[in-house]
């Protein structure tokens, strides 16, 4: 692809035209400030944090939905620009609830990390807030559109990416909000509860119910791994505190998700601490599976095959291996099965 | 998979048959959805249930279960009769085609859609846009493999492919989805009764001396072993003595349950090694605590055949163990010391042993994160599509396949077909997503789904429990009226140990691959009185 | 109109007529023209631009004299008729005689160069015949058969002519890019989602001529490209989408539009979209996510519609008055509409005068003129002899300017350079009686409701701004809300996604600049001027002039006004809601608010 050159404060970067100002600069390690944008969707435009100046055009454009072109001059930190982002963070938390102590989303927001970086401790344009009901109509999604700063992401991600579109605006003006068909529970659309508005939100607006009040942002080690079920294999990062996995992401464009996941790959972690794991060797006695060390099991197994070998020959033996356990765990089990027991009974439900 | 999982975003046609993907395979569904929104790309769906990804198609083809070679032999005709075959990747790619000609010129469209109760005009349409795309890729699942005539079926989808010129190149392809996590792995891995790791037959004197070597063992047996079906047989004849399961619950997921736990009761000695206390766990004399995905390190290999790491990231509960552990530790029982068997180890062993993953190292995984095979050398970047330049075999070579029917077909005492498959809320015998409580409470209990004509004539209301009876047993389930199932047709979902669908399905068996026909068995609904009689089957 | 011999009579049937009665003027003109046996033909036409005294008939008479009478009622229509076949003229009903342009209220057609309403109220809007018969269709067939797209783009260049939607973009400009851009399928849309408060030209036109838009429309098509058109109209107009489904069914069995017109290998038709009256839809990305089904939202420019419109292919969009424009430039040639105008606004423009004008109506002048010729020659000045005080130019996007500026002339840069608009053309006159603040507070009202809520800027801001306006008007305005209010607006301006949120501060920073006392004695000294903000104001009866009538005791809604018959009645401030009813009744003109 051709070349364009351009330069962001200062900065003389080279990228392809397809990238936008925000893209080019990023690649180039500036940050400019945004919340409307994910990666995932296409440019939107709305919440203008990103606006930034570029020498010749008519006005402010937003760097997340203007393409490069060559010989561009942008400039990205202005004075003008910051005070006009200011403006915007102030007018957005004028119509927001500060309960940051217990919110959810509390260490990974981005209006917080903005007001932050802004220093906006409050605002000078108060007035009018809204107060909507909480929905939590489903056991998975939960959604507080006071927190809502309308970016639109969970509209777009669910359309876009997920091509289900459960959410669109509704109303105008202040009183725009995302909303369900008719309003109706997210369990009566056709939500497939992938969870992509969570992880797209920028603010406490959409979060996951069962990850409510487990823990922080900092408080969690976050472990990357793949996904244990279906064939896709997606990549996913376990958030685990003290020892639990208290919620599932996925890392963005990595994999072969890209950072999308379904419903079973973001909520489906909590059988690892079910109460009804395994936790000591079972054997049989008197017809009763009874908890025993694990040199009595593995003793009675050994004992068990030495003695069909005997009887029978070795493939009097035979093994089911294990779609969902790893490589190297059904290569050890069928060299169990081939090199120590000299059987090739070994199968596994490749065809169930 | 011949193309990767993103390669999907590129292809001008996608026929999707025998795949629900956007339950089975949601981020695969997710790309395909994606290619039809941002590329426009045409999606032929081929499947009796409407599927979400109906909404998405250009065209739904509703086919008879059962009926796939017919459809696919009825489009091939037509490509043939309009000419619209890639004459070139035919001359010199492949061959075996007059033969193949042959059969399938007997497949007019009329023909064809005699059999699979669609309009001929449906298959000619459908042949013409998949033959005039630019690429075409072929993406099916375990409806097309879970029949009497899987493997033809599978060979039908090869003709097409190669038909058309859609083979080892971008967009294009034949892609099976694996329904699990590491089935692809589980496969690279040897964990089959005929080959070692990386396909590599037992009946091959070179590889087993190759193995013999490296495991230091005199003698690796030659003769293929038995499959999972031909397990249950021999342990019903008494030749089996000793069953080791590992992460399996073949009481839910193999095809009639009965005839199945009559196995599990026969052997002498069944261990049972997985974290939770399974269905088939319960018939165990051993069941051996394992760690979960989540308590040990090692690798998945994805449906394109993408090796990626598996990372610990908590303690397993009390004394569970890994399973690699309890693996040796049996071995060393037996006189045999497996050395280290920590996962990077291993992997250094496979890659030693296995050409295609002979560049798989676990540096080279946390450098790139991933790695597809063939991946022959550590400094080869892995293969994202297969058959680029020539097949596995030199020529790919065209298999003249026949229509035949399923194994069990509807008749008056059983009227009905029955198909099996997977909810999106739920994952194969539901051990891991029943535990997960608000996926559970999500989708709380089964339901069999009954096209409502069927229901009107059966006097079955929404909700109401029926009793679903095949020649192997029968189950109590409630009824979902709904016209996603055809009439004639009903689907029950076969994650429910309370309404198992396995305990009606038959265990007939394709004659090569030795799969089970999950997707066709004949059954009928009870309903009142007559349910009182009945035994029914739970796993 | 004349011409078989006949006289005739021709009833303005636009909304605005309607609106005022002309529909019972009909059936009366129908029902008495067959019971007196009268040989006198009728028809009906569109808006001839004398909305302010609508219901309104012109007579041709066979000699070609025409006079046009105002303000008729069922009960004129038995007088209108019997001087009508007579001959005769009845002056004291004339607003326009053909033979004395002084008469009446001619100088109001008389100071207008009319080229985009030049059929309005000539013709029967329902009637292609009576179209092609005024040259109709003749530059259509001369631009398809005899020149070239880049001949057609050429000459609409040389004629100067601006999007007369509001932006003031060069249409020969637009179209170049439209013709260049690279795609299967081009799309031409005609904006006709007229919205601002005060607005009504296009709709005049769309109702009063609708064969001018669409022809301008297969001019338009044929120049960049595009074989289907749109014509984005909002449901509330319900005659104008009437009209247009007659005209383009009429084109259709002409072979106007459809395939192979005027005999070339050309195609063109064009379809119309329903809008749900969303003011935003005006902005042309969220028509065309209208269009498309979706949420009229806009989005992001760049991408232009030139190159990524209407279902992602170029699309050309035109406002309706930029349209019918065309087909006049292509008969008469580029250079001869540019001879009217200013160095870099050309041709004529269209204005609708609202408010406190005398003369409300559509006013259609060369580019140049001044406000003050608008206001006064053509409007004639403002209504009951009160002062001018202020005028709202372009709407809720607009500016509000005062006396001192009346001699701006119409240009586009010119009254930019106000902090107003040229927008689509309204012209709201106000008088001492408005309360400026609360203008303000009226048209931020306006857009704060009609905001689609995409971008934060608009969507808060001007909510934020109208909290403040509401607070000033309530006399709860803080020392510091000026600067908030400017803060607001300079930001709102800079950073909005579209020109609604852009423009919307600009009624307040208009005001704030040329009116600021009025905001100041709001919050400083808790008086509106204008007696209008009801926080701010006592209502009071001169006992002097009040004669105890009791008219006013009988309408207040509250019963704050007592009093004894004939004797001066006084209002209880404290149950007063100021709401003001008795100020219009009050015979006396006793009654005042301050």
């Amino acid at each position: 692809m051709e070349q364009v050159r351009l330069n962001i404060d200062g900065v003389d970067v080279v990228t392809t035209p397809d990238r936008t100002i925000l893209e080019a600069a990023r690649e180039a390690g500036i940050r400019i400030p945004s919340l409307c944008y994910d990666r995932r969707m296409e440019p939107y435009g709305a919440c203008r944090i990103c606006i930034v100046e570029v020498e010749g055009a008519r006005g402010l454009l937003p760097a997340c939905a203007t393409r490069v072109t060559d010989g561009m001059v942008v400039r990205t930190d202005t004075e003008e620009l910051r005070r006009i982002r200011r403006t915007i963070i102030e007018l957005l938390l004028s119509d927001h609830p500060r309960d940051c102590m217990t919110c959810e989303s509390a260490g990974n927001c981005e209006l917080q990390d903005l007001a932050y970086e802004y220093g906006v401790k409050e605002t000078r344009f108060p007035g009018e807030e809204h107060h909507y009901e909480v929905l939590a109509d489903n056991p998975l999604i939960e959604r507080d559109y006071d927190k809502c700063v309308l970016c639109g992401r969970c509209i777009r991600i669910c359309r876009e990416v997920q091509g289900v579109g459960v959410y669109d605006f509704v109303n105008r003006g202040f009183e725009a909000v995302p909303g369900t068909p008719y309003n109706r529970p997210l369990t009566e659309t056709p939500c497939e509860f992938c969870g992509q508005c969570v992880s797209t939100c920028p603010t406490g607006a959409i979060i996951s119910i069962p990850s409510k009040g487990k823990g922080r942002p900092w408080q969690v080690e976050k472990v990357r791994t793949t996904c244990p079920y279906c064939g896709c294999g997606c990549q996913i990062d376990l958030h685990v505190r003290d020892g639990e996995i208290i919620e599932v992401s996925s890392p963005v464009m990595v994999g072969p998700g890209e950072g999308n996941l379904c419903v079973k790959g973001r909520y489906g972690y909590s059988f690892v601490h079910h109460p009804d794991r395994l936790t000591t060797p079972l054997i049989r006695k008197d017809g009763e599976l009874v908890p025993a060390t694990w040199e009595e099991a593995l003793g009675m197994v050994a004992d068990r095959i030495s003695k069909a070998l005997d009887d029978k020959g070795p493939d009097a033996v035979a093994f089911l291996s294990s779609a969902r356990c790893t490589n190297e765990e059904n290569y050890l089990l069928q060299k169990l099965a081939r090199a120590v027991v000299g059987t090739n009974n070994v199968d596994h439900c490749a065809r169930l | 998979m011949t193309n990767s999982i993103d390669d999907l975003e590129k292809a001008g046609c996608i026929l999707v048959i025998g795949s629900n993907t956007t339950e089975g395979h949601p981020i695969v569904g997710l790309r395909i959805k994606r290619a039809v929104m941002k590329n426009d790309c045409k999606l032929i769906v081929a499947e009796p249930r409407h599927i979400r990804l109906c909404y998405y198609a250009d065209q739904w083809i509703r086919h008879r279960p059962g009926t796939d070679v017919a459809l696919l032999n009825g489009m091939m005709n037509v490509i043939l009769a309009e000419g619209l075959a890639d004459e070139e990747f035919i001359r010199e790619r492949t061959e075996g085609f007059e033969e193949f000609r042959k059969v399938v010129e007997q497949y007019t469209p009329e023909r064809a859609a005699e059999i699979c109760g669609v309009e001929a005009e449906e298959i000619r349409r459908a042949a013409r846009t998949f033959a005039g795309a630019p690429s075409a890729a072929i993406v099916y699942a375990m409806g097309i493999t879970q029949h009497t005539t899987g493997v033809d079926n599978v060979l039908s989808l090869a003709n097409l492919a190669m038909l058309t010129g859609n083979l080892g190149k971008e967009g294009a392809g034949v892609n099976p989805l694996r329904g699990q996590n590491n089935v692809q792995g589980a496969c690279d891995m040897g964990a089959l009764p005929n080959v070692l790791t990386g396909y590599q037959p037992v009946s091959d004197p070179q590889a087993r001396e190759k193995f013999e070597k490296a495991w230091r063992v005199d003698y690796l047996p030659g003769n293929p072993g038995l499959t999972i079906m031909e397990m249950v047989d021999a342990a019903l004849r008494g030749e089996v003595r000793v069953l080791y399961i590992m992460g399996e619950n073949p009481l839910l997921s193999d095809p009639d349950i009965r005839h199945l736990r009559e196995a599990l009761e026969k052997v002498d000695f069944l261990v049972v090694q997985d974290i939770f206390l399974t269905e088939t766990a319960r018939y165990a004399d051993v069941v051996l605590p394992a760690a979960s995905f989540a308590e040990k390190e090692g690798t998945f290999t994805n449906t394109d055949r993408r090796v990626q790491r598996v990372r610990k990231a908590v303690e397993p509960p009390g004394e569970a163990r890994e399973d690699s552990w309890i693996i040796a530790q049996v071995a060393s029982r037996l006189g045999y010391d497996m050395g280290d068997v920590s996962a990077p180890a291993v992997m250094e062993e496979i890659a030693s042993l296995t050409p295609s993953y002979a560049g798989i190292s676990y540096r080279r995984l946390e450098e790139l994160g991933e790695l597809r095979w063939p991946c022959p050398s550590p400094d080869h970047p892995g293969t994202p599509i297969l058959h680029v330049d020539k097949f596995t075999r030199g020529k790919g070579k065209f298999s003249p396949v026949e229509y035949k029917t399923p194994a069990e077909e509807p008749d008056s005492e059983y009227p009905l077909v029955l198909t099996t498959g997977r909810l999106l809320t739920h994952y194969h015998t539901g051990s891991m997503t029943r535990r997960v409580k608000p996926l559970d409470e999500l989708v709380p209990e089964n339901r069999a789904w009954i096209n409502p004509a069927d229901a009107e004539r059966l006097g079955v209301a929404a909700d109401q429990e029926v009793a679903v009876e095949s020649r192997r047993g029968a189950i109590k389930v409630k009824a979902r009226i709904t016209e996603k199932v055809p009439p004639g047709v009903v689907f029950i979902p076969f994650h429910f140990g309370e309404s198992p669908a396995n305990a009606l399905t038959n265990p007939a068996l394709d004659p090569v691959a030795k799969i089970p026909e999950y997707k066709v068995a004949a059954v009928r609904i009870v309903t009142g009185k007559a349910m009182e009689g009945l035994e029914y089957v739970t796993a | 109109m004349s011409g078989n011999g006949r006289t005739k009579l021709v009833l303005g049937y636009g909304t605005c007529g309607i609106a005022a009665g002309a529909a019972a003027v009909k059936e009366a003109l129908e029902r008495e023209v067959s019971a007196g046996g009268y040989d006198l033909e009728l028809d009906i036409a569109g808006c001839m631009g004398f909305c302010f005294r609508e219901p309104i008939v012109e007579v041709f008479y066979p000699d070609g004299r025409s006079v046009v009478y105002g303000d008729l009622t069922p009960k004129k229509v038995p007088q209108l008729l019997q001087a009508a076949a007579a001959g005769e003229v009845l002056e004291e009903w004339v607003v326009r005689r053909s033979d004395d342009p002084t008469a009446g209220e001619g100088d109001f057609l008389a100071n207008q160069h009319r080229i985009v309403l030049r059929n309005c109220g000539r013709l029967n809007p329902e009637s292609i015949d009576e179209y092609i018969a005024r040259g109709g269709y003749e530059a259509a067939r001369k631009a398809l058969t005899t020149m070239t797209p880049e001949e057609i783009i050429d000459e609409v260049s040389k004629s100067g002519l601006r999007g007369r939607g509001g932006a003031g973009f060069p249409t020969g400009t637009k179209w170049g890019f439209a013709r260049r851009a690279k795609g299967d399928q081009k799309y031409l849309v005609c904006n006709a989602d007229e919205g601002d408060p005060g607005a009504f030209m296009d709709r005049s036109v769309l109702e009063g001529d609708p064969h001018a838009v669409i022809e301008g429309m297969i001019i338009a098509g044929y120049a960049i490209g595009a074989t289907q058109g749109y014509i984005y109209c909002r449901a509330e107009y319900p005659l104008a989408l009437k009209r247009l489904d007659i005209a383009i069914a009429a084109c259709r069995e002409r072979g106007f539009l459809g395939e192979g017109i005027f005999g070339t290998d050309w195609n063109f038709d064009i379809k119309i979209k329903k809008g749900a009256g969303a003011f935003v839809c005006g902005e042309e990305t969220a028509l065309i996510a209208s269009i498309e089904g979706k949420r009229g939202m806009p989005r992001p420019r760049p991408p232009f519609p030139a190159n990524e419109g209407l279902w992602g292919k170029p699309t050309n969009i035109n406002n309706v008055e930029t349209l019918a424009a065309v087909p006049w430039i292509i008969a008469h040639g580029g250079e001869k509409y540019a001879e009217l105008g200013t160095e870099k606004s050309k041709g004529t423009k269209v204005f609708c005068l609202a408010g406190k004008v005398r003369r409300s109506g559509l006013a259609e002048v060369p580019m140049g003129y001044t406000l003050r010729q608008v206001i006064f020659d053509v409007g004639g000045g403002v209504r009951e002899g009160k002062e001018f005080k202020a005028v709202q130019l372009g709407g809720p996007s607009g500016g509000c300017l005062p006396a001192s500026l009346l001699d701006t002339p119409v240009d586009y840069e010119a009254i930019t350079a106000t902090g107003a608009i040229m927008g689509s053309g309204g012209m709201i006159v106000a008088d001492s009686s408005t309360c400026m603040v609360d203008l303000a507070r009226y048209f931020l009202s306006f857009t704060q409701a009609e905001s689609c809520g995409k971008c934060v800027p608009c969507r808060l801001g001007t909510k934020r701004m109208l909290e403040i306006l509401t607070r000033i008007c309530e006399g709860e305005g803080e020392p510091e809300d000026l600067e908030r209010l400017e803060v607001l607006a300079a930001d709102i301006k800079a950073a909005s996604l579209c020109a609604l949120g852009g423009t919307a501060p600009n009624p307040v920073l208009t005001t704030l600049k040329y009116f600021r006392n009025e905001y100041e004695d709001h919050i400083f000294h808790h008086k509106c001027t204008a007696g209008v903000c009801p926080a701010l104001i006592t209502v009071k009866i001169n006992r002097d002039l009040c004669t105890g009538c009791g008219a006013c005791a009988k309408i207040c809604p509250v019963e704050a006004i007592t009093g004894e018959k004939k004797e001066p009645h006084s209002i209880d401030p404290d149950t007063c809601i100021r709401c003001k009813l008795c100020l219009s009744r009050c015979p006396e003109e006793a009654i005042y608010a301050e």
